[in-house]
């Protein structure tokens, strides 16, 4: 399986970078860093969804958790690993 | 009650972290009419100063155009002063009636319905008129109002690039299979002063079967060779499903709002948007003025074309003198300095010079998109804005930005 | 697009309208007021306007804000913050804290928007509110835009709230959310009790004084005043579109720190309009007359007592009310509409409210007092009540 981190700041370059120059790491503060507003976390949520075949509950996909590539990719692993 | 010291305390310390951290509003006060020169006290306490107002929606001039104020008084001289109740049980009058009607041939719509704010016709339409079989598609610098208005909505939300095209076409593909789907965006975008491309909107509507949904407030009267708006501008007057705008910017500045469209969108918003049903009509002062605006510039494009010529004239005498500014052609002409710090010293350096125009900064826009937004009225004459120009380059040469680009900025005072 | 779209609208359209549920608006073409003019010429008496001072249509309103018309001008065209606040405005803010021995007040441009700003800057999701069922639906609005975990109680339950409170102790903060005038029976929010249970279990207090400010306690002061609570409550949401002149505008009221946070987060303050220096002139002078006299609300007072004695009398099952809103129940939609349209013909304008305004099998019509009715007026109510309500066989 392709590398989660990597197929997961793929999806957040693509998405919602408006220059594709613009320096993006696993840490870059995606939610409190302006870059994902909350309703473009939704469907952030939809494609982890789609893509893994998990289910989050809204509980868990805060803002908090949804806030870098590396805090999302840890909340992936942890519902992959309860399936 | 349960408002002890310590909850006393918590709210103290969050309103001391917010003004730690720069963000603190301060509201200064203004002892005179909305005009292109207005009378400030700032800060609280300190002498008042006459000073060029360049940071107001007052676009075409009119907040306290004699006309207008004659309107005014006539409205509570034959209508009264308030009616103390919704629109459907004792408060809709003739004029209430005349103004929607007036609006729908403004904007060439097929019906119209006033809210008490723009705000609020943002806030109610969606639940109105959307189920959760249905999508919204928003263009993400919409404003605030129409962000809670989808809120409230129970249809799916997405959102697509500012003014990309090629990514709002791919979420309409991945939607294909929805109810509705209705695209979302800002006639002129606030922050920016950049205007949606329409044309292109209404293609990829009409090719993927989707309504279109446009918030006008910062255009109506004056964007368009007469002032209808950028669907006028675009030509596509007639083509744009629900437009929303307000009364509280160029047509008068006083307060109101509406939602303007096809008429059975209209109908629905009569039936079920909770701030229609649940808040008061508009008092009939504010109705007899806007009459009046509507009046005025159906007759004559005079206003609006100062304005462009104003705008044309402020936006260049700022790119000679070197500043950076957002691209654009509307009144909406932002100064970027990228740091928040330094548009609030440059506000306060240019209060000093006589010119009132204010700093915005993160969260209104992106951190490191700090920025000077001036805005453009038909009530300034070329030398307000030459005097203005004069002070902004004064204070542009004391922080040594002239000249400057986005990355040389950045470099000295940081994002 | 539109044409599918339309297909289903039409349809729900319909739908609205053989529920009977379509709202149809009747125009005025007169200033509100006790007396009004229907767009077909009829003059009829007003019973269902929120006016209840009778400040509509009032001389001195009118007087003063055409005199900030010409100081201030017609319109702000911006928000407070950045250059829509004027001298004007404060006064008013202050005018309102006064009224209401409040520390601090902000206007909106409408109380719905009050409502619908109050609540996501001061709670989050740690936090409870605790919602009266009957609360109205800008409370409920507001209460949907924030984080924070929603308790309810049924209307004026005592014993439900303190459940509810006991359930959130868990919470950080909690909020108890009450209407002061229940607007569809008129009844009062249990104050004293509410702010004994919010001592006991730590809660802080806001109140709707939509329908009560003006109208409830022995000089207008709203429910605070009623119970003795003034400057105790934390929280009060008012209009100036109701009893204050009508007009528009909203406005919240309380503890400094509340106010000082919603100035800074509450998104209806920060994204829309300035109220219109007129509109804040004529609420200031609004306030003037209220501190010199008492007068308008003892007249709404005995014009309230006055239509409830006789219309008990003549044999209407009433709600029972403390304010100036007197529900008479009629208990079937049919006949409330009915019988509301063959008042209207007898020259007095009431509606008939039916679900799902008002629960199942209790549809009425509101009658709305104001100081503004003569003793002829109300006469002439009651009498066309009588006559209409023996026709329709509601009476003997």
């Amino acid at each position: 399986m392709e590398n989660i981190k990597d197929v997961v700041l793929k999806y957040v370059v693509d998405e919602y970078l408006d220059d594709p120059e613009d320096e993006m790491t696993y840490e870059t503060p995606l939610i409190s860093g302006g870059i994902v507003d909350s309703f473009s976390m939704v469907s952030l949520k939809r494609f982890l969804e789609a893509t893994y075949k998990i289910s989050l509950p809204d509980d868990r996909a805060t803002p908090e958790a949804f806030d870098t590539v590396n805090s999302i990719t840890d909340l992936v692993n942890e519902f992959l690993a309860k399936k | 009650m349960g408002y002890s010291d310590k909850v006393r305390g918590i709210y103290q310390d969050t309103l001391q972290k917010i003004e730690g951290a720069g963000l603190f509003k301060t509201e200064r006060k203004i002892f005179s009419a909305q005009s292109a020169e207005i009378e400030v006290e700032f800060p609280a306490g300190a002498p008042r100063k006459r000073v060029i107002n360049m940071c107001a929606n007052n676009y075409l001039g009119l907040s306290s155009h004699p006309d207008v104020v004659a309107a005014a008084h006539q409205g509570l001289d034959t209508h009264g002063y308030g009616m103390s109740s919704v629109r459907f049980i004792c408060g809709t009058q003739d004029i209430h009636k005349e103004l929607e009607q007036k609006i729908t041939e403004f904007l060439g719509t097929e019906d119209t319905i006033l809210f008490p704010s723009c705000m609020d016709a943002n806030a109610g339409v969606f639940e109105a008129i959307l189920t959760e079989e249905d999508v919204m598609i928003s263009d993400r610098l919409v404003h605030a109002s129409i962000i809670d208005g989808i809120r409230l909505s129970p249809a799916m939300r997405d959102t697509f690039k500012h003014q990309n095209m090629e990514h709002l076409e791919q979420k309409l593909i991945q939607f294909a299979d929805k109810r509705v789907k209705i695209v979302i965006t800002d006639g002129v975008f606030s922050m920016d002063g950049d205007t949606a491309r329409l044309d292109e909107m209404v293609a990829l509507c009409e090719k993927y079967d989707a309504l279109l949904f446009v918030d006008d407030s910062h255009s109506s009267g004056f964007i368009g060779k007469t002032g209808r708006g950028t669907h006028e501008k675009y030509n596509v007057m007639g083509k744009i499903d629900i437009i929303t705008t307000t009364f509280g910017k160029a047509l008068g500045g006083a307060s109101g709002g509406c939602v303007s469209g096809r008429k059975e969108l209209v109908e629905m918003c009569r039936q079920k948007a909770r701030p229609y049903l649940f808040s008061n009509t508009i008092a009939p002062v504010v109705v007899a003025g806007v009459l009046n605006v509507l009046e005025t510039l159906s007759k004559s494009t005079e206003r609006r074309d100062k304005l462009e010529t104003n705008s044309a004239y402020w936006r260049q005498g700022l790119l000679d003198a070197g500043f950076v500014l957002q691209p654009g052609d509307t009144p909406i002409v932002p100064v970027m300095l990228f740091n928040a710090k330094l548009a609030q010293d440059f506000s306060r350096d240019l209060y000093a010079e006589g010119i009132y125009a204010i700093g915005f900064f993160f969260p209104v826009v992106p951190n490191g998109a700090a920025r000077i937004r001036t805005q453009i009225s038909a009530a300034h004459e070329i030398h307000h804005l030459d005097k203005a120009l004069e002070a902004f380059i004064k204070v542009g040469k004391k922080y040594n930005i002239l000249g400057k680009d986005k990355k040389q900025i950045i470099e000295m005072y940081g994002m | 697009m539109y044409t599918r779209m339309n297909a289903f609208l039409q349809a729900e359209l319909e739908q609205i309208k053989s529920a009977g549920l379509y709202k149809e608006e009747r125009v005025l073409v007169s200033p509100q007021s006790a007396e009004i003019t229907l767009i077909n010429g009829a003059r009829v008496l007003n019973f269902c306007a929120n006016n209840y001072l009778g400040l509509a249509d009032h001389p001195r309103l009118i007087e003063a804000a055409k005199e900030a018309l010409d100081t201030h001008g017609y319109g702000m065209s911006s928000v407070r913050f950045i250059c829509g606040t004027t001298d004007l405005h404060k006064v008013l803010e202050q005018k309102i804290a006064e009224f209401f021995g409040t520390e601090d007040t902000i206007l909106y441009a409408a109380a719905f928007d009050a409502n619908g700003g109050v609540f996501e800057p001061l709670l989050g999701p740690k936090d409870a509110i605790i919602s009266d069922t009957l609360n109205h639906a800008s409370i409920i609005d507001g209460v949907r835009l924030c984080k924070a975990e929603l308790y309810r109680f049924a209307n004026a339950n005592m014993e439900q709230l303190e459940e509810r409170l006991i359930l959130a102790q868990e919470h950080n903060f909690r909020l108890i959310v009450t209407d002061g005038v229940f607007s569809m029976d008129g009844n009062v929010a249990p104050m004293d009790k509410i702010v004994e249970l919010a001592n006991k279990y730590d809660a802080m207090v806001m109140v709707d004084e939509c329908h009560s400010a003006g109208v409830v306690g022995p000089t207008g002061r709203g429910v605070t005043e009623l119970f003795n609570l003034r400057g105790e409550v934390e929280i009060i949401t008012g209009t100036l579109g109701k009893a204050f002149g009508g007009a528009i505008g909203g406005f919240t009221t309380g503890k400094k720190e509340i106010i000082a946070l919603l100035r800074q987060r509450s998104r209806p303050y920060l994204f829309s309009n300035s109220l219109p220096p007129h509109i804040v002139n004529a609420g200031i002078r609004m306030f003037e007359m209220m501190s010199e006299t008492s007068e308008l609300q003892d007249r709404l007072h005995e014009n309230t007592t006055y239509f409830v004695e006789h219309m008990k009398a003549a044999g209407f099952d009433l709600k029972p009310t403390k304010s100036a809103i007197c529900a008479v129940m009629l208990y079937d939609a049919f006949l409330s509409k009915q019988m509301a349209d063959m008042l209207l013909e007898e020259g007095i304008y009431v509606i008939g409210f039916s679900f799902p305004v008002v629960p199942k099998g209790q549809a009425r019509i509101r009658v709305q007092l104001s100081a503004g009715h003569t003793r002829a007026h109300l006469d002439k109510a009651i009498a066309a009540f009588t006559k209409v309500g023996r026709k329709l066989g509601v009476i003997q």
